[in-house]
């Protein structure tokens, strides 16, 4: 088999997989299963939400454990669900790699392989901006190295989660909704990886975002959680509309949107398709929909909410695979980008002002962006109490990072941040759930503390991935980051490389601070739950290890060149799919003497230093614990709140767009439809009515009256016509003539 | 010659015929007769779907032509081209499905109410193949009493005040239409008022219409087509003159809602393109009232979708949703292009499947509960776990999600939105981001939280009836969203000559520069076919 037999199997399995955990879910809660009443089981759900909701008033998503054990109601078809959800995903993991593999025998990854499988639109003819060629979209798969990277580790680390559920949300009443969902999520990602055109990649884009709903969701009785999915999917779409905004120029400027030929259209004549900046409304439309799905400024706020989700789905979905389809999408359109960029250059001349390359350069915009986004989230991450909450906000920041590589066109350091942050993050999440597991849905970090001991292998995976995401040297994150850092400062934006590494710093602070108020110190939560606090299982710590090697080992593939000639393999393997451009639309090769890298590598060395001990002195110097903190939070109240708050945007949206836009305008406008537009039918009708009683009134006077007025006329004339009949002839011919006459006279007249 | 047409037609009228005979107490016997007969015209409908004739040409098959009132020209004259055979398909699933949908829904005067479904199903395919205009008024009038009726005496507590409404704004709307056809008419014989006629014999042949078009002085055009307009926008409805959707959807019995939003209101979109389009391609192509007609589609599609997110009924928040896909639909037909006309026909189709689903499941919780309101429910999905997974499926049809109908409708539509003129593209775009808010706002209202109240802690979840009355509009929402492919190529012929029609007529208006000239085939590539496909209206009516 080849690999483009292979290819389409990657989706298919999970898509399976779907299929038979979602039916047999259903029919076990259905009363066409013939199973007596769901009511029964849930009857005990509620006691679960209740159980521990109590116990503290934050978003907590872990149903029950500790108390309830005992209570289980037996889960239907568990062990069925059980081996179909992971295996679903297994099996979609063995495929991607044989897919790879013989991609790689057959082309040594020079060359991408693309497997159609049927026409799904096709439009016709219609006039686009250059010509007018049939138009149509396939359902085509492709297999390059950038997808290839993509369903590398998104089989991979999307098994190892549905691994980790089984022992994580074991004892959930809607075990085989979960793997049912779980299961689709991976369908759509693969989908949206390996999507050969930009409609089927927003297939995936789509299906992706209605996962990401139905699983933020996932405790759908709770409040919280069917706003938070709500929210995210609403939040996506408007990114969506972007997206779709960008592709429907794509349409207008190739006639088609397969990624093959447009990107082989726009490299051979980049002119062309940049002119009048139509590239750049393309690439800013298309980024719309990357800060959506990736969750940057200004669509940001969806994703720390999306924390109610079970954590195995905050692991997979909002940190490893979705919430990088925009970095992604971005890299795989990186054609456009690099046009745009160049094109901006082009019109803008020797010095561009910030303003001008604002509105000019595309990828300058992803920059901005992404940098801002990477600040910003890091600030506010340092004042979050929520374990999750404290990782969500990482990983916005980490996005933007991703965004700040793609954007200074270091397409290939951006993606490697993808693929390493992938590890160490989903590592740090099924950590995070791990401690959860323990404290009995306990996620508030200021009742934790000294759970070093009692959960050794949950510390030690997450310590190594804290290592890896604060920058430290060896570990993989370091090897991304740095990439990014030094690409940005040789680019020429030292303001982004400042903001980035202010970033860096906060990032190795609030982590340390994270793994400080987790696992060192006194232990600050209720008695009874320390007294139930135990080691995850195997299902769950082995993945768990699993992550933290990859945490420590993947950047490997990445050393920069300037320390080991040809080290940075990974760039090397991304280089086919970064198409050449024309010369003239190529940049000067940006060349940093050793010096320079080598100066760069320390500072950010030194940086995540800085950050890393600071938040050691900060946290646990001796007693008192928070005094420290505290004494900072009180020589900045405002700034402390504002970022406790999150700069209040969530309130800011919520006042302006939601209630305000939204719900007020939608009410005005019903109003407006009820007395207005429909008040000028009623009034119509109103008006009919009156206009018949006064024409019955007429009727009945005049009409009415003028007939009876003819009957009596009749009468009248009856009587006087009787004296006409006097019998003599010459009478009734004078009566002829004269009618005669007047017919003649009328039709003279009037003909 | 072949019937396939006027029995399609007939059968349902048969039918009911039949059931006036039965006892009225026999009520099972009344539910399967009309349910038999609404199937058997579904099964009978189907050679249409096979027919590879639409596929190859935008001709008009299963033609039939009888003599019917030769004084005036009136002729019985039928046939559907690849556009009206899908719209009678849907149709008749709809038909079969919403009779089947009634059995415990309707509880009084059984007989009469399928007597009248039964009616209704013949006047709705009647319009769908009507090739002469006197033929089509009567089907188009005649679909009309049903649905009063149905509304009038099956609906809900403002039930005479919603059938009055729904039954007068139509008339309106047709009478103005009619004036329409009749100043077509005379223009084609003898002339009226400044417009000197065309001297031809009387004749209401709609192909005849279709070809003498061009010869339609443009001030004419501009009449009828805002004529046209006015009888079709009232029936889509366009923004400002929907609002007695909400009204008539709301007091109709289920099955009323499913046919009045799956197909009644099809019939003002096939009106445009029927009619308008072909008929008054000068006036259509006027950018000036192309630009109009679109400013309202896009208008219905914010303003249906942001009055749909206030609704507290849930059967009137479904029915400012129609507003607001129907203003997609009429966005695609009028950016006269090739993907807009088919996004927008497929959409129509589209939007039968999926609305008509959104008021059946509507209609199945209203049966158990008696209420419609939004705050009633809450966290019934604990309940009805699968009556809430049906409900999501159609929904996600319904917001446009990828690999489910509406998506490919959407999107198709947006395309030729954005090729016509972007700005319209990224204003119809919002639609697509408030249709998700609103539809995700109500299922979360509905279903999601916790069981608040008492009432629907003992709903029971869906019977095998229901299920099997929604089954099959999923089915054939993922088919359309994962294969659609069939559903473009048998609108392809049609829709391009319609797109054909205004594009020439556009070209005619405006002289080009030689240079332009030369490049224009390309664009409007399917031109060259028009002709040959319009067979002569005396070629016609010899066989």
């Amino acid at each position: 088999m080849t690999a483009s037999d292979f290819l389409p199997w990657i989706p298919v399995f999970p898509l399976l997989g779907f299929l038979v955990n979602g039916l047999l879910y259903l029919v076990a809660h259905s009363r066409l299963g013939g199973k007596d009443a769901p009511l029964g089981s849930h009857g005990h759900g509620d006691a679960h939400a209740a159980g521990h909701g109590a116990s503290h008033g934050g978003p907590d998503d872990h149903a029950g454990h500790g108390g309830g054990h005992g209570a289980h109601a037996e889960i239907p078809f568990k062990s069925l669900h059980t081996w179909v959800g992971p295996i679903a995903s297994g099996l979609s993991f063995v495929f991607a790699l044989l897919a790879i593999g013989s991609w790689w025998k057959e082309t040594h990854g020079h060359h991408p392989i693309v497997a159609t499988l049927w026409t799904w639109i096709p439009m016709g003819a219609n006039a686009g901006w250059f010509g007018s060629p049939d138009f149509s979209v396939d359902v085509a798969f492709r297999l390059d190295p950038l997808s290839a990277l993509m369903i590398f580790f998104v089989t991979l680390i999307g098994t190892l989660i549905h691994v980790y559920s089984v022992g994580y949300m074991g004892h959930d009443e809607g075990y085989g909704r979960f793997f049912a969902y779980l299961n689709l999520f991976m369908f759509a990602m693969l989908t949206l990886v390996l999507g050969a055109n930009m409609a089927i990649l927003f297939v995936g884009w789509e299906g992706v975002g209605l996962c990401s709903y139905l699983l933020i969701g996932y405790y759908y009785k709770k409040d919280f959680a069917a706003d938070a999915g709500k929210k995210a999917f609403v939040m996506n779409r408007i990114g969506d509309a972007g997206f779709l905004m960008g592709l429907f120029a794509c349409v207008a400027m190739f006639g088609t949107v397969d990624f093959g030929k447009m990107f082989a259209a726009a490299a051979a004549s980049p002119a062309i398709y940049a002119a009048g900046g139509l590239m750049t409304f393309a690439c800013l439309a298309l980024f719309v929909g990357a800060t959506g799905k990736s969750a940057q400024i200004p669509l940001f706020v969806w994703l720390p909410d999306a924390m109610a989700g079970p954590t195995p789905v905050s692991a997979l979905i909002h940190a490893a695979t979705m919430v990088t389809a925009g970095v992604y999408m971005v890299a795989r359109c990186n054609v456009f980008f690099r046009i745009s960029h160049e094109w901006a250059l082009k019109t803008l001349g020797e010095n561009p002002t910030v303003w001008g390359l604002l509105t000019h350069d595309a990828s300058f915009v992803v920059a901005v962006v992404g940098g801002i986004t990477a600040f910003v989230a890091a600030t506010i991450g340092l004042a979050q109490t929520d374990i999750k909450k404290v990782l969500a906000y990482s990983t916005v920041s980490q996005l933007g990072y991703m965004f700040l590589g793609c954007g200074v066109l270091a397409f290939g350091a951006g993606m490697f941040h993808v693929f390493t942050h992938a590890w160490f993050k989903a590592c740090l999440f099924l950590g995070s759930g791990s401690v959860i597991h323990a404290l009995s849905g306990e996620q508030e970090m200021t009742a934790m503390g000294g759970l070093r001991k009692k959960i050794p292998h949950t510390f030690r995976t997450m310590f190594i991935s804290t290592l890896a995401i604060a920058g430290v040297p060896f570990f993989s994150g370091f090897f991304s980051k740095d990439q990014i850092l030094g690409e940005t400062f040789v680019k020429g934006h030292p303001v982004l490389w400042v903001l980035a590494a202010l970033t860096a710093g906060m990032t190795a602070f609030y982590m340390f601070r994270l793994i400080k108020m987790t696992f060192y110190g006194e232990y600050r939560g209720p008695k009874e739950t320390w007294d139930h606090v135990h080691e995850s299982p195997a299902t769950m710590t082995v993945p768990l290890w699993f992550l933290a090697i990859g945490a420590i080992f993947v950047g490997y593939v990445g050393i920069p060149n300037f320390l080991v000639p040809g080290g940075n393999r990974f760039e090397a393997f991304l280089e086919p799919s970064f198409p050449v451009l024309p010369p003239d639309w190529t940049p000067h090769p940006h060349v940093a003497s050793h010096s320079l890298e080598w100066t760069l590598m320390l500072a950010s060395i030194a940086i995540a230093g800085v950050g890393i001990l600071l938040a050691t002195k900060f946290f646990y110097p001796g007693s008192a614990p928070f005094a420290l903190p505290e004494k900072v939070v009180a020589a900045f109240p405002k700034a402390y709140r504002w970022v406790r708050n999150k700069y209040y945007v969530d309130e800011f949206y919520e006042a302006v767009f939601v209630n305000g836009l939204v719900k007020k305008g939608g009410r005005l406008l019903w109003e407006i439809d009820a007395r207005v537009v429909d008040g000028v039918v009623n009034g119509t009708r109103h008006l009919t009515v009156g206009v018949s009683h006064v024409s019955s009134w007429f009727d009945k006077t005049f009409v009415d009256g003028a007939v009876n007025g003819v009957g009596d006329s009749f009468q009248a004339a009856y009587k006087g016509y009787g004296k006409l009949q006097s019998g003599q002839t010459q009478n009734y011919a004078f009566g002829m003539a004269a009618g005669v006459f007047a017919l003649v006279c009328i039709y003279i007249i009037f003909a | 010659m072949n019937f396939l047409l006027s029995l399609l037609i007939l059968l349902p009228t048969a039918g009911a015929l039949a059931i006036l005979f039965l006892p009225r107490d026999k009520t099972g016997a009344i539910k399967a007769l009309a349910t038999g007969v609404a199937g058997l015209t579904f099964v009978l409908s189907l050679p249409l779907w096979f027919a590879r004739g639409f596929r190859e040409s935008a001709g008009f098959l299963f033609r039939e032509d009888l003599d019917w009132i030769p004084s005036l020209g009136v002729r019985y004259s039928l046939g559907v081209d690849g556009i009206a055979a899908l719209l009678i398909l849907l149709t008749t699933l709809l038909s079969v499905i919403s009779i089947y949908s009634s059995y415990t829904a309707v509880k009084t005067r059984e007989k009469e109410y399928y007597v009248f479904l039964l009616l209704l199903e013949t006047g709705m395919i009647g319009v769908f193949c009507a090739l002469d205009f006197f033929l089509f008024y009567v089907f188009w009038e005649v679909m009309l009493v049903p649905m009063y009726f149905l509304i009038g005496v099956w609906g809900g507590p403002r039930k005479l005040y919603a059938a009055i409404k729904f039954f007068l704004y139509t008339l309106f709307g047709s009478v103005i239409m009619l004036l329409a056809i009749i100043a077509l008419y005379f223009f084609n014989t003898t002339g009226f008022l400044w417009w000197k006629g065309l001297g031809n014999a009387p004749s209401f042949d709609i192909l005849h219409f279709h070809q003498i078009a061009p010869l339609i002085p443009a001030d004419l055009s501009l009449w009828l087509f805002w004529a046209f307009f006015l009888g079709f926008a009232i029936k889509v409805p366009m923004f400002p003159f929907h609002t007695w959707l909400p009204d008539a959807h709301v007091e109709a019995p289920t099955a009323g809602s499913v046919i009045l939003a799956g197909v009644l209101l099809k019939m003002g979109t096939y009106g445009f393109l029927r009619f308008s389009l072909p008929i008054c391609p000068s006036a259509a192509s006027n950018s000036r009232v192309q630009t109009a007609v679109v400013v309202l589609s896009i208008i219905g599609i914010i303003y249906g979708s942001l009055v749909a997110m206030v609704q507290k009924d849930m059967k009137k928040l479904v029915a400012y949703s129609s507003v607001a896909h129907l203003g997609f639909v009429m966005l695609g037909l009028f950016a006269f292009n090739n993907a807009g006309m088919q996004g927008g026909v497929i959409q129509s189709i589209n939007h039968g499947l999926s609305t008509g689903g959104l008021f059946l499941l509507v209609g199945i919780i209203y049966e158990r509960r008696h209420t419609r309101q939004i705050a009633d429910f809450g966290g019934i999905s604990q309940v009805m776990p699968i009556y809430a997974t049906l409900f999501m499926i159609i929904l996600l049809a319904s917001i446009g999600l990828p690999l489910l109908n509406g998506f490919v409708g959407e999107f198709t539509i947006l395309v030729g939105a954005f090729l016509a003129n972007w700005i319209w593209a990224l204003f119809a775009s919002f639609g697509v981001v408030l249709g998700a808010a609103y539809m995700l706002w109500l299922y979360q209202r509905v279903f999601f939280g916790e069981l608040k109240h008492e009432e629907n802690k003992g709903l029971e979840d869906v019977n095998l009836r229901e299920v099997l009355t929604i089954v099959p509009l999923i089915l054939a929402c993922l088919w359309i969203g994962v294969y659609p492919k069939p559903f473009f190529e048998m609108t392809a012929p049609a829709s391009a000559k319609i797109v054909a029609a205004v594009e020439n007529a556009r070209a005619a208006a405006r002289p080009v520069p030689a240079a332009v000239a030369a490049a224009a085939p390309a664009a409007i590539a399917p031109a060259g076919a028009v002709p040959a496909e319009v067979a002569p209206a005396a070629d016609v009516k010899g066989h």
